[in-house]
């Protein structure tokens, strides 16, 4: 089974070399032999899933070491894969959605002549991201790391003659790699610490203590916090989270795919693999939680005031992967609760995109659901898909988002004392602003009077349709999934007990009864549901959006964190640069050219002594010889 | 008879060589004044080689020769081509060697 | 003793003169005959410089397929050479590149048509090539010498056929006075550069003077490292510094280290983008090579102090380099400061002493070398296509010529070192060795990463995204030949990314003889565990 895991990568890498270099002959086919990689290596994941399930407990975690990828003395990188119950839910995850999107993207991209590069990257993305949860090594998950970097930087980048597509690619990839600064200072740390970076000797395995027992907190803690930074970046959490807004620019089901399902779950990933390290850096932690929880709000809050139907929805995935980031900072009591929010999110996030693309489709890629509204009944199947989505990240009891969010907030309460207090407070806000988004995104879109813009070119109005089914069916299986998977999942605790063996498990002692818990969920969730009926349900919504609070104006411009960084960044970044211009040829090169003018003057006044006339230049030979004489004849004297 | 009076008559003229390139204007007789002290220094080394005994001094003596022949050739060439372009044989008239 | 080493420098010298000599004129045939020879024998020299690869034992000797002929007896001065795992990558890179950027140059170098149908300076061709060849033949010989006075003459002397290209040949893109700003660049290079040979030169004598006074009067490397290390040969420490200062200086000038870069700028921007390749990708790395040779080996005390100062300057030119590439206008400068600021990485790498930095360094040379000839030689199709170096002229690029832009990316990604390709080992390995004794440092440099997106990215983004500019519409995609240019750049970039592993089975046992010159040692983790998961190997 072991020589299979390698596969899981190779298949889509080869899908990705195909499509980019395969050229025109593979324009027709391009689509179709993408989605068969992504399959392919869904297929691979499924068999070592059943086989991973047939082996007990302790058995399960596979190893498969390619080659020696980097030796120099004591720094040894291996290119080798660990496949353990972590890993494995991350694959089904990438490769099961990844399928699904790419199977959409058929659809959705039919019309576009550049789709075979867009499989191509899509492919790319699949086998970097799957490099990144299959790497036994902090290095090799660098490289996947990265590589989702770059897939999501020619993906937001892909319609690159529009200039602000390209921007945000940048912007993207340029804040990640902030993010990636502190992934790279604590690889270098652990190797200084440990002698390596990987997993096994640093973090341990079960019955097994790794280097990491040995480690001063302080050292420890400086990895988590340089780690965390890095989930920063990936997972769009604050203060690195301005890219992901932007990141709305790409291709509607790369916005599903990296933006909501995956990817951007990587930080959560790398937290809770690094979970050894964390629980025993309680400062580290502390941080992680303020990160998480100030996200959460950060992001719903943003959703609250966006009219742009995938700029709403991208502030609803920074907000829940806040719950995730929180989950994983409160160390073995969240983090299987954590992965396991990550995966029902994997589907109603990713389900919830794809429908927002498929109102897109049908409406001429019109995104401002002021310019929405009735359209329930021109477009059935993306109504209720959508609408199971929107029931499962509200949390509606017996759906998805309903278990492993609540989980999250008892988990919070449970941290206890004041911390606790403050998590769950922050926690409970967070879902009920959530359903208030979610219900706006709802009510705008599918409820009401139309509120149809003509095409400022063309003056036609829109003709809202289904979509075709290549779109339709990946949108019902997420809505499948968003239904059921939480259920499954608490069924039993069995998701909780899959992961028990990679991510350890510990009650926390919470103040509230569970019960309690969910009820309150339950009622900040109908809340905050049935404050958005009454703004946005009872009376008809204008086109044009009303002034607001300064607090609503500030959202719209994402609590003005571009502009935050726009004066504290990027002007005097460039102030610097265009003086260390000037200063490079004025300041240093003018010395140079300074000194080597005045050595040039001083040979021009030398210069006049050369008359030219041939006794004058006798004349000085003659006295220079007389000298020579008569200084010799001197010092003999002397 | 004393060789030291042979270097008396070498420096003798090598003097008149060297006042002649100072002092006279025209290139063919400042040609021969350096002609002049080439050979005084001739002269001058032919007689320490004698005066030490052995050949150093003919030999470079010697090594003169050949390149007061070349310098004849060249520079005798020079002089004609400026006389025929200037009409003058006056070191005075020219100064051509500078930028 | 074999003759290899004198034959793989040997047959690019014969070729330079060979094709110096070749008969002039303006037809197309007699042009392409110049080239194919130069080619050819550029191949074969790539095929003698594998064959010393091929033949270099990892495991034995420090120096091998040594060989030496007396050249100046009185002052004990030998044509020696010898080749260490270094030398060997460093060989290779040069005889991989010179077919390459002659490829690239097929045409820059062709004689200029006049309005009425004549031709101007009809042995152009001639002589581009004849230079370009002389120069990779001075550079092998560098690379290769074992007597310090044979590798003096040579790092000298290839600053004469790199006059003339810098200063004879120019791009199609220079304006009304790129005549006269080429002849600056071109003096500039050669001012600067002679600068630190002459202080070399002076240290190089000194030296002698200091080893003839305690009876060891050669110039033969391993022989005069081999006594400073028993202690048969002691340089005072005062002298020793002075010493070190004197090679340091021309190593530095060559290599460039801020504040003595400013003139690879102005060299890069008005040579072709071939010749700009040749002097940032070859010509200068013998510039860090030499560091790591020379200055480690015969002054390890004067090395061990002034290390850290050399640290701290090369940190400068990583950040330097680098906010300035961000600030250019000129694509070929842009290019130019970027490889500052690789330079500052892998002088940092040399003077940081750990087995991780040296063999980091000695790969970002060859990495370096790959990734710079492909971006460099793109921007340089790009650049001759518009007639035009300026970002601003260029827009939406990509969207008439795809594969263009396509192959420009992949450059700028390989500069960014983003992982999976060559660069990201040489730059890690780098950081981490400096980082294991100087974490202060190490982190610093790190910023260097995400200015190196910030450089890269926008230009991409300024030049090949956005909406179609005006003189772009109708530029054609990538020829055949300017495929065969970037394919195997591309190649080795990813090749070399993936399994760097035959390059580091070279370099690892050389740069542990040149730490243990130095008597230094990589330090030990605080609380070491098995360095790798283990596992079976397939």
């Amino acid at each position: 089974m072991n020589s299979l895991i390698p596969l899981l990568v190779a298949a889509p890498l080869a899908g990705a070399a195909l499509l980019l270099l395969g050229g025109r002959r593979l324009d027709r086919s391009g689509p179709w032999l993408g989605t068969l990689a992504a399959a392919l290596s869904f297929a691979f994941g499924l068999a070592l899933f059943l086989d991973m399930l047939g082996r007990s407990g302790e058995e399960r975690a596979l190893h498969q070491r390619l080659f020696s990828w980097i030796p120099v003395n004591g720094f040894q990188a291996d290119v080798s894969f660990q496949l353990d119950q972590l890993s494995i839910v991350f694959v089904l995850l990438i490769t099961g959605v990844g399928t699904l999107i790419h199977l959409y993207s058929v659809g959705y991209m039919a019309h576009d002549e550049r789709r075979r590069r867009f499989f191509g990257y899509l492919n790319l993305f699949l086998a970097a991201m799957l490099l990144l949860v299959l790497a036994d090594n902090y290095l090799l998950l660098y490289v996947g790391w990265e590589g989702v970097g770059l897939a999501s930087y020619l993906l937001i980048g892909f319609w690159q003659h529009k200039p602000s597509a390209a921007t945000a690619a940048k912007k993207a990839f340029i804040v990640n790699r902030v993010g990636d600064m502190g992934l790279s200072i604590a690889i270098m740390l652990m190797f200084t610490e440990f002698g390596s970076f990987a997993f096994g000797p640093i973090l341990g395995s079960e019955g097994t203590a790794g280097g990491a027992q040995q480690a001063g907190e302080g050292k420890l803690t400086a990895i988590g916090l340089l780690l965390l930074l890095a989930a920063c970046g990936k997972s769009a959490q604050v203060p690195l989270q301005s890219w992901l807004g932007d990141a709305m620019e790409g291709p509607t089901p790369v916005s599903a795919l990296i933006h909501a399902a995956t990817m951007v779950t990587a930080g959560v990933y790398l937290i809770t693999r690094s979970g050894a390290i964390f629980n025993l850096a309680p400062d580290a932690q502390t941080a992680v939680v303020a990160v998480g929880a100030v996200t959460l709000l950060f992001g719903a809050i943003v959703g609250c005031a966006k009219d742009d139907i995938k700029k709403a929805l991208a502030g609803s995935t920074m907000s829940q992967i806040g719950y995730m980031v929180l989950a994983a900072g409160l160390g073995p009591i969240g983090y299987a609760f954590a992965i396991m929010h990550l995966v029902t999110h994997g589907f109603f996030k990713a389900g919830l995109f794809l429908g927002a693309g498929s109102v897109m489709h049908g409406m001429d890629d019109e995104v401002n659901m002021r310019h929405y509204g009735a359209l329930r009944k021109y477009m059935p199947v993306t109504f209720v898909t959508f609408g199971l989505g929107y029931l499962a990240i509200i949390g509606f009891p017996g759906l998805s988002g309903f278990f492993s969010k609540d989980k999250i907030i008892e988990a919070a309460f449970a941290r206890g004392g004041t911390e606790g207090w403050i998590l769950g407070l922050c926690a409970l806000t967070g879902a009920a602003v959530t359903a208030f988004y979610m219900t706006r995104v709802m009510l705008l879109t599918f409820f009401g009077e139309k509120r149809w813009q003509p095409d400022p070119e063309t003056g036609e109005e829109p003709h809202p349709h289904e979509s075709p089914s290549t779109m339709t069916v990946p949108m019902i299986v997420l809505a499948i999934g968003s239904v059921f998977a939480g259920g499954l999942f608490t069924l039993n605790s069995s998701f909780l007990k899959w992961l028990e063996p990679v991510t350890g498990h510990a009650e926390g002692n919470s103040p509230l009864q569970p019960l309690t818990v969910t009820l309150l969920t339950t009622v900040c969730m109908l809340a905050g549901v049935g404050l958005a009926y009454l703004m946005y349900g009872r009376s008809p919504v204008p086109v044009t959006p009303p002034v607001g609070s300064p607090l609503t104006r500030a959202a719209r411009r994402d609590l003005l964190q571009d502009d935050f960084n726009h004066a504290v960044l990027v002007r005097p970044g460039s102030g610097l640069t265009a003086s260390l211009v000037y200063l490079d040829s004025k300041g240093l090169d003018g010395f140079v050219n300074g000194l080597a003018a005045t050595i040039g003057g001083i040979s021009g006044r030398l210069r006049r002594i050369q008359t030219g006339f041939a006794r004058s230049y006798a004349l000085s030979m003659f006295g220079g010889a007389l000298l020579l004489a008569a200084t010799t004849l001197l010092m003999r004297s002397v | 008879m004393n060789p030291v009076n042979y270097l008396y008559l070498a420096a003798l003229l090598f003097t008149i060589g060297a006042s002649g390139v100072l002092i006279r204007r025209n290139a063919i007789v400042l040609f021969m004044c350096v002609e002049l002290m080439l050979n005084a220094s001739n002269l001058a080394l032919v007689t320490f080689s004698r005066m030490h005994g052995n050949l150093d001094g003919q030999i470079i003596a010697f090594f003169t020769m050949v390149v007061a022949a070349a310098e004849v050739v060249v520079g005798l060439a020079i002089i004609v081509s400026i006389f025929r372009t200037r009409h003058s044989a006056s070191v005075d008239d020219s100064n051509l060697m500078k930028l | 003793m074999s003759y290899l080493l004198t034959a793989t420098c040997a047959v690019p010298a014969a070729g330079a003169v060979l094709t110096a000599a070749l008969p002039a004129g303006s037809s197309q045939g007699r042009r392409r005959t110049t080239k194919g020879i130069a080619l050819a024998v550029s191949a074969a020299t790539l095929a003698l410089t594998a064959a010393v690869a091929a033949g270099f034992e990892p495991g034995g000797a420090r120096y091998q397929l040594t060989e030496s002929h007396s050249w100046i007896r009185s002052f004990g001065i030998n044509f020696s050479l010898g080749v260490d795992g270094i030398s060997a990558v460093l060989a290779l890179l040069t005889a991989v590149l010179v077919p390459i950027v002659m490829l690239a140059s097929w045409h820059d170098a062709d004689p200029i048509r006049n309005p009425d149908g004549t031709f101007e300076n009809v042995r152009r061709t001639q002589g581009f090539f004849a230079l370009v060849l002389a120069v990779e033949a001075m550079v092998l010989v560098s690379f290769l010498a074992t007597d310090i006075f044979v590798f003096y003459v040579f790092f000298e002397a290839m600053l004469i056929p790199m006059y003339f290209l810098i200063g004879g040949f120019g791009d199609r893109a220079g304006g009304p006075d790129s005549g006269a700003q080429r002849s600056y660049a071109a003096v500039k290079f050669l001012l600067y550069n002679l600068l630190g040979g002459l202080v070399m030169l002076a240290a190089v004598i000194g030296l002698y003077v200091i080893a003839q006074n305690q009876g060891q009067a050669t110039f033969d490397l391993p022989t005069l490292t081999g006594a400073i290390a028993d202690g048969k040969l002691v340089i005072d420490p005062t002298a020793e510094k002075v010493l070190f200062l004197g090679f340091f200086f021309a190593f530095a000038v060559k290599a460039p280290l801020w504040p003595l870069h400013t003139w690879l700028p102005n060299a890069m921007g008005e040579a072709t983008a071939g010749t700009a390749v040749l002097i940032t990708a070859v010509v200068d790395k013998v510039g860090t090579f030499a560091m790591l040779r020379f200055c480690l080996g015969l002054f390890p005390g004067a090395s061990r102090t002034f290390g850290p100062y050399i640290l701290v300057l090369s940190l400068i030119g990583i950040v330097y380099g680098a906010l300035l590439a961000i600030g250019q206008k000129d694509i070929k400068r842009l290019v130019a400061y970027a490889s500052i600021s690789h330079f500052g990485f892998i002088i940092m790498g040399i003077f940081a002493f750990t087995s991780q930095g040296q063999t980091g360094a000695t790969l970002y040379m060859v990495n370096h070398g790959i990734s710079t000839a492909a971006w460099m030689l793109v921007a340089g199709f790009l650049i001759s296509r518009r007639g035009s170096r300026l970002i601003s002229d260029f827009g939406g690029v990509q969207k008439v010529a795809p594969v263009l832009a396509g192959t420009f990316l992949i450059g700028g990604l390989a500069t960014l070192s983003l992982p999976g390709m060559a660069p990201f080992v040489s730059e890690f390995l780098v950081l981490v060795g400096t980082f294991s004794k100087y974490p202060v440092i190490g982190i610093a440099a790190t910023f260097g990463i995400v200015l190196a997106a910030l450089y890269a990215l926008l230009l991409y983004q300024r030049t090949m995204t956005g909406p179609v500019k005006a003189g772009i519409e109708g530029m054609a995609d990538l020829k055949v030949r300017e495929l065969l240019v970037v394919a195997p750049l591309v190649a080795l970039t990813l090749f070399l990314g993936v399994y760097p592993k035959p390059l580091t089975d070279l370099v690892n046992p050389a740069v542990d003889a040149t730490l243990s010159q130095v008597h230094q040692t990589d330090p030990a983790p605080a609380h070491p565990v098995a360095a790798t998961t283990g596992g079976e190997h397939k």
